[in-house]
């Protein structure tokens, strides 16, 4: 009788039902990872790098990979800020607000935003061969910080955007400039947010592995310098979970586990950091 | 000593297609206090904002006409907008502090004009916080983040802020309306004070808070200076129908 209340119901309903099935789906991955993984986590897993029959079960570890991830991730992440910075400076302090241009550059990086990584891939392969570059950390590294640069650039434009225009004009109204603006008080307000930003975008390179499949090959030694391949963390998953053996699929998950956590600790590290930096940030 | 400190020659502005701002030609005494009321919507921020080129910050914004500040047009192509800028503070309607301590908030203004040395910083900051009677109450927690005192001890500072760039003219779009009672009474007595040396244009929808300060008044309405004049003449002999309407609270 009362449809109004049996719609507020039946909604409610839904909406738990799938918040149960997203929570339930993390849930069970991160079982599947853990149960599986644990089994063939070792100290020597983190530890050391692939020895003769790794891959049919013999001994090693994955510490190529591991260091690998962070080199790429990290150097991508970090290309990718220094041309992210001015990207955003400019959309939200040079470009006039409602400004036709930041729309239209805004909407660019969407769509790039949404471009798969491994059309990235195949067009930093491209890129490197047209300059007779092989596949090599810095192979990987350069199209990585391609692929994260859009998450990046709005990531940090959406925080930046937050910041009330009568801030930015207080300090024009003493006389300041626009980059004097940019660099004390906009930067400065948006740290904590530009500090996510940049974690999200690491967390998005270091896990994934279609960018540098064929950009940044796969070694089993650490890699000594930018122009050597380097193994990756998520093509360590792949190549493990294509052999035949159960141990090293187990090795598989394992390196899936080393991936999860440090994802996991970056975004704690930013919450962490965020925290901090807020300090002095007018709410 | 009374001479036109701000001159304003057949302003216009438009946002896009809108005609914010007709045709508005004033002379701003100096060292007064200086009112623009008028009903919400009807240009008196607008007028405040184009005073220090502010007004070009929005897309679509366009000027005509001159503003000149000790005969020196503000729109001229070789007007340098930062020096303008340093000539006037500006106070806005919610206190704005920058990200920063309480300390950095008034050293911001002279160390982005160049000025390092700390002992003269040390100085300005004291000097301008007790100029606008904050020194007492913040000079133990200088380093501390501005966004935790109070809303009315930050549009202070933010007065604080501006005064220490050493401007002539303090523009402020209605000041008090986001304080208590007692912090815009703090705002409205330091005004008073500065007015001895400075040039005030206060924008403010509180009548009363005009008739308490002002010793001069503009009423603006849809976009047009309707009328301007010594603020006891304004109040108590406006001539024109919107103004004796408004003042009367007929319209608002």
């Amino acid at each position: 009788m009362d449809r109004r209340r049996v719609e507020e119901a039946v909604m409610k309903g839904l909406m738990k039902a799938a918040t149960l099935l997203i929570v339930g789906v993390l849930g069970l991955i991160m079982l599947t990872i853990l149960v599986r993984g644990i089994r063939a986590m070792s100290w020597s897993m983190l530890t050391q790098t692939p020895k003769g029959g790794f891959y049919l079960g013999r001994e090693g570890g994955i510490l190529n990979a591991i260091v690998g991830s962070f080199y790429i991730a990290g150097g991508a992440t970090g290309l990718a800020f220094a041309a992210a910075v001015p990207v955003v400076l400019y959309l939200n302090v040079f470009c006039r607000r409602g400004s036709r241009t930041a729309a239209v550059i805004r909407f660019l990086l969407d769509v790039l935003w949404g471009v798969p990584s491994i059309v990235f891939g195949a067009f930093g392969f491209l890129l490197m061969l047209a300059v007779g570059l092989r596949a090599s950390l810095l192979g990987g590294i350069l199209t990585v910080s391609l692929f994260v640069l859009p998450i990046l650039c709005r990531a940090m434009d959406e925080v930046v955007r937050m910041i009330p225009t009568d801030l930015l004009e207080s300090s024009y109204a003493l006389g300041a400039t626009r980059l004097q603006t940019a660099v004390r008080v906009v930067l400065r307000q948006a740290s904590a947010g530009i500090l996510t930003a940049v974690l999200i975008a690491f967390g998005r390179g270091v896990g994934d592995a279609a960018s540098v499949l064929f950009t940044a090959g796969y070694s089993d030694q650490i890699p000594q310098s930018l122009t050597r391949p380097a193994a990756t963390l998520p093509l360590a998953i792949f190549f493990q979970l294509g052999t035949p053996f159960p141990q090293v699929q187990d090795r598989a998950y394992a390196a899936a586990l080393i991936l999860t956590v440090v994802v996991l600790a970056t975004s704690l590290l930013s919450r962490r950091l965020g925290r901090r930096l807020t300090r002095h940030s007018i709410s | 000593m009374n001479q036109p400190h701000i001159r304003v020659e057949n302003l216009n502005v438009y946002y896009g297609s809108d005609h914010s701002l007709r045709d508005v030609s004033i002379e701003l005494p100096g060292r007064q206090i200086i009112a623009v009321i008028g009903p919400s919507g009807c240009g008196k921020t607008t007028f405040l904002k184009s005073l220090n080129r502010m007004v070009e910050l929005a897309e679509g914004a366009r000027v005509t006409g001159r503003v000149l500040v000790d005969g020196e047009d503000i729109y001229s192509p070789t007007a340098e907008v930062t020096a303008i800028r340093k000539k006037m503070g500006l106070l806005s309607q919610t206190p704005r502090p920058l990200p920063m301590s309480i300390y950095e908030n008034v050293a911001y203004g002279p160390r982005i004009h160049g000025l390092n040395d700390r002992r003269k910083l040390d100085e300005i900051v004291e000097f301008r916080l007790r100029q606008v009677g904050l020194w007492e109450e913040v000079k133990d927690r200088l380093g501390q983040p501005a966004s935790r005192i109070s809303i009315g001890q930050q549009q202070r500072l933010c007065l604080a802020r501006g005064l220490a760039v050493e401007p002539e003219i303090i523009l402020a779009d209605e000041p008090t309306s986001a304080l208590d009672p007692m912090s815009s009474r703090r705002i409205e007595e330091c005004f008073l004070e500065l007015k001895k040396d400075y040039t005030i244009v206060i924008v403010t929808h509180i009548l009363r808070q005009a008739r308490r300060l002002a010793d001069y008044a503009a009423f603006f309405y849809c976009g047009r200076l309707v009328e301007h004049g010594p603020a006891a003449r304004m109040f108590e002999n406006p001539t024109q129908r919107e103004t004796i309407e408004y003042v009367k609270g007929i319209i608002s």
